[in-house]
């Protein structure tokens, strides 16, 4: 099954071939209107892809809906009984829409993709060469503090001063996004990222201390 | 919802269609199997002329005889222990260095281990992998089917525990295969569970399972909101059941009675044991014999001893399930509800704990023993019928590859959605290395070797660069069943090598093969057959396509070009109608072929039509 006829025609940049009945596709359907065959994913980023505009601010209880309404069309239960390239084509697509929703539904990895997007980097080599000192001080103290806490309650403390001021770390990160300020949003995402990392680590802490009682 | 239709309505449907077998739900047990079927989402469990459900998954290979499994075989248990084998499912996708760690503890016999590494019991004489065992218990809770449901049955849902690695996975589904059934979907036994009780009570919200079944704990935490089944998160351990509960009674009456003990007679204390379990739900203390052959003795059994006993293992599980609550940020209070699953929930203990837990009373309007089998059968139904409900699962365990000293790189984090894909980069350390091996495995911690292996492969033809130089791209697939495919290639001077696994505990294709050929006599034709039926399901996609095409386009075509594309079709389905596979697939071949003018001309006036303006199709449907 080649998409000789596809490359035939210049890249045009709004039709591709249906891969079933090899009759034109507006690019980025799901489905071919001829045939209804469902078509592999399109190169879009994640919030393309789910329909939702390219911002930090989102609603995650759209963002589900819209996740699910499309997960409904083309997740391989619906094509259990389809030829195998359909139901080849439908989990690539499953696993598009599973790694767009997994990357926007968490406010640390949308801030990185939102970011990466800009072309700011955040992750990988290269990324964390910003010098904060004072944020690394912060961590280093905390995180002392963390191993030193000797019962439940004193971890609880401070797991809970981490959630707080992840909170607070979040909604700075949300209106450096609004404002469009890129500097402002890696400091803020990498003050949440800190801070998050910080609340895990007091939670497998405070589990292994109330495992050892 | 249609798209799930491959012929429009009012065509003729496939030929042979009629043949294709019913398709059912199976929840293959550690202690009892149990087969339930499904039609306008009501579903039924399949039950004896004794209205019983439960098919113990014992089986017993009685020398020259078909193997007995059930009741039959359970009966068997305490004349001759020798050929009998029960919670094989413990057993499943291990290897045979794992077995020989549990040896002392099983009561099973180890053979020599099959060609492929598999382990092998040796079953009064007999050498049987676990994979065959668990086939010969499929095939029975099959033909139980097809006995109460007059049709053949050759689909099925099969559930595993949520907590099952790749290689437990991939050996159900072997076995399934084994057992001549195609195995539509696997589904987690807890999310089976939800689906049964979410269709039945329209529940929304979070929700979780507590499955103790025999021999694996599971719990799940699942999202319902308007027919989506959403798990968020999964725990569990694949090896803490009832049968763990019996474990300790069992050690307790033998440690009684003193002296030596052997394998048979394990077996036995195993199964006084568990009739002392299960007594002390409803009775207390519970008196009895053990019978050792050689001497008898009388021992006794109250609620409070048992629970003395299993507390530490309830213990263990609430742990589990704090754990994986935390892992979600969910708090117990806030769910709408726990459902129990498994026999082992019926021990008080167990509800007592569970209800003090989430503080809130169980739910258990459906069996727990049945649950999960409902749940499959519904979902074998939405898989071949067409439903609105939609399933997303998670990876229950991160998979990842090692690393140098033996360190795990994670490649996909543990309660990620399935499907997924997910690559990873890396390069050589030597200059001029001209291969690299790959080491995958399954789990949470940090070290290899405390993690499950699942697969070790070489990739080589790396063409010679500098060290750090090339690019070697591992990408890990999982399907919606979990199983995972493997693929690496060097992609920096563009010659690609490329290497494929498909990580299974011991079982190669060609063993399968050897096996099914081995197990039952029509297994050739049996795999012949499916083959068949998917170069049909692929013509009759042909054939709709063109048709689709037809319909939109056909005044592009003159009269004769029109007329041979006609008879071409006709000749595809001349050779659907007949049995020969290449025939069939040559046939749909050269359809492709002959419409390829046409599809020409609709691509041409697709873009004519674009470039003024006006749109070809409406975007995203």
């Amino acid at each position: 099954m080649t998409l000789t006829v596809e490359s035939s025609r210049r890249n045009d940049p709004d039709l591709a071939a249906c891969w079933s009945c090899k009759g034109p596709v507006a690019r980025g359907s799901l489905f071919c209107a001829t045939c209804k065959a469902v078509q592999p994913p399109s190169p879009l980023d994640h919030f393309a892809r789910l329909g939702l505009p390219r911002r930090f601010d989102i609603k995650i209880p759209v963002l589900e809906q819209l996740y699910f309404g499309f997960q409904r069309q083309l997740h391989p239960d619906r094509f259990a009984t389809a030829a195998p390239k359909a139901k080849q084509i439908s989990q690539s697509q499953a696993v598009a829409f599973n790694e767009a929703y997994e990357t926007l539904k968490d406010p640390l990895t949308r801030a990185a993709y939102l970011l990466a997007l800009e072309g700011v980097k955040v992750e990988g080599e290269g990324a964390h060469t910003i010098a904060d000192e004072e944020l690394l001080m912060e961590q280093m103290e905390r995180r002392e503090a963390l191993m030193e806490a000797a019962d439940v309650p004193a971890v609880q403390a401070l797991a809970q001063a981490a959630k707080t001021d992840a909170d607070a770390a979040l909604s700075a990160l949300a209106s450096s996004f609004a404002s469009g300020d890129k500097d402002a949003a890696k400091r803020g995402y990498l003050r949440l990222k800190y801070l998050v990392k910080l609340g895990e680590e007091a939670r497998a802490r405070r589990a292994r201390l109330s495992m050892a009682r | 919802m249609m798209l799930l239709q491959i012929h429009e309505p009012g065509e003729t449907p496939l030929p042979h269609e009629n043949e294709k077998g019913l398709a059912v739900g199976i929840d293959l047990g550690t202690t009892n199997s149990v087969v339930a079927f499904a039609r306008d989402q009501k579903a039924e469990v399949v039950r004896d002329a004794r209205g019983i459900a439960l098919v113990p998954s014992v089986v017993a290979y009685v020398d020259g005889a078909e193997p007995l499994v059930g009741e039959l075989a359970r009966r068997e248990l305490l004349d001759r222990p020798e050929i009998v084998v029960s919670s094989i499912k413990r057993l499943m996708g291990r290897g045979t260095d794992e077995l020989a760690k549990l040896g002392g503890q099983l009561p099973y016999e180890l053979g020599p281990p099959a060609e492929g590494g598999m382990a092998r019991l040796n079953v009064g004489g007999r050498l049987r992998t676990p994979v065959e065992i668990s086939a010969d218990i499929l095939r029975a809770v099959k033909e139980r089917a097809e006995l109460a449901l007059g049709r053949n049955v050759d689909r099925a849902v099969v559930t595993v525990p949520a907590y099952f690695d790749d290689a437990a996975r991939t050996a159900t589904r072997d076995a399934a295969r084994l057992a001549g059934l195609e195995v539509l979907r696997l589904v987690a036994e807890p999310t089976a569970a939800a689906l049964a009780y979410g269709l039945d009570s329209q529940a929304e919200g979070l929700y979780a399972v507590y499955d103790l079944g025999g021999g694996t704990f599971d719990f799940s935490l699942l999202r319902l909101e308007r027919g989506v089944f959403q798990v968020l998160a999964t725990g569990g351990d694949a090896a803490l059941g009832g049968d763990d509960f019996d474990h300790a009674v069992a050690a307790k009456f033998l440690a009684e009675r003193g002296g030596a003990t052997d394998r048979a007679h394990l077996k036995q204390a195993l199964a006084t044991a568990r009739l002392a379990k299960e007594c002390l739900t409803t009775q207390d203390p519970w008196d009895g014999m053990l019978d050792l052959g050689d001497v008898e003795s009388a021992h006794r059994l109250s609620r409070a001893d048992l629970e003395a006993l299993i507390a530490p293992l309830v213990d263990r599980t609430i742990g589990i399930a704090r754990a994986t609550l935390e892992d979600a940020g969910v708090e117990p209070g806030q769910l709408g509800g726990v459902v129990l699953v498994g026999g082992s929930t019926r021990v008080p203990l167990v509800r007592a704990r569970v209800a003090e837990f989430f503080g809130k009373p169980p739910l258990t309007g459906i069996d727990p023993d049945e649950v999960v089998a409902v749940g499959a059968a519904l979902q074998a139904e939405a898989l071949t019928a067409g439903s609105d409900t939609l399933l997303l699962d998670v990876l229950p365990l991160s998979l990842g590859l090692e690393t140098m000293g033996g360190i795990v790189e994670k490649v996909v984090e543990r309660n990620t959605p399935i499907p997924v894909s997910r690559a990873q980069e890396f390069t050589t350390y030597q200059d001029g290395q001209s291969a690299m091996a790959i080491h995958v495995v399954q789990g949470e911690r940090e070290m290899v070797d405390q993690c499950r292996s699942l697969a070790r492969f070489v990739l080589d033809g790396i063409p010679p660069m500098v060290a750090g130089a090339a690019r070697i791209r591992v990408a890990f697939s999982v399907d919606a069943d979990g199983l995972l495919t493997v693929t690496a290639k060097e992609s920096s001077t563009g010659v690609e090598s490329r290497v494929e696994v498909k990580p299974s505990y011991g079982l190669t294709e060609e063993e399968m093969a050897a096996m099914l050929r081995a197990s039952i006599d029509n297994a050739q034709d049996d795999m012949e057959r499916r083959l068949l039926t998917e170069a049909r399901v692929e013509a009759r996609r042909a054939i709709n396509a063109v048709q689709s095409a037809l319909a939109a386009d056909s005044d592009l075509l003159n009269e004769a070009e029109a007329a041979r594309i006609a008879e071409t079709i006709e000749a595809v389905e001349r050779a659907m109608s007949g049995v020969d596979r290449a025939a069939i697939q040559g046939a749909a071949e050269e359809l492709e072929h002959r419409t390829k003018p046409f599809a020409e001309k609709r691509m041409d006036r697709g873009i004519r039509k674009a470039l003024s303006g006006r749109a070809v199709s409406d975007l995203g449907v």
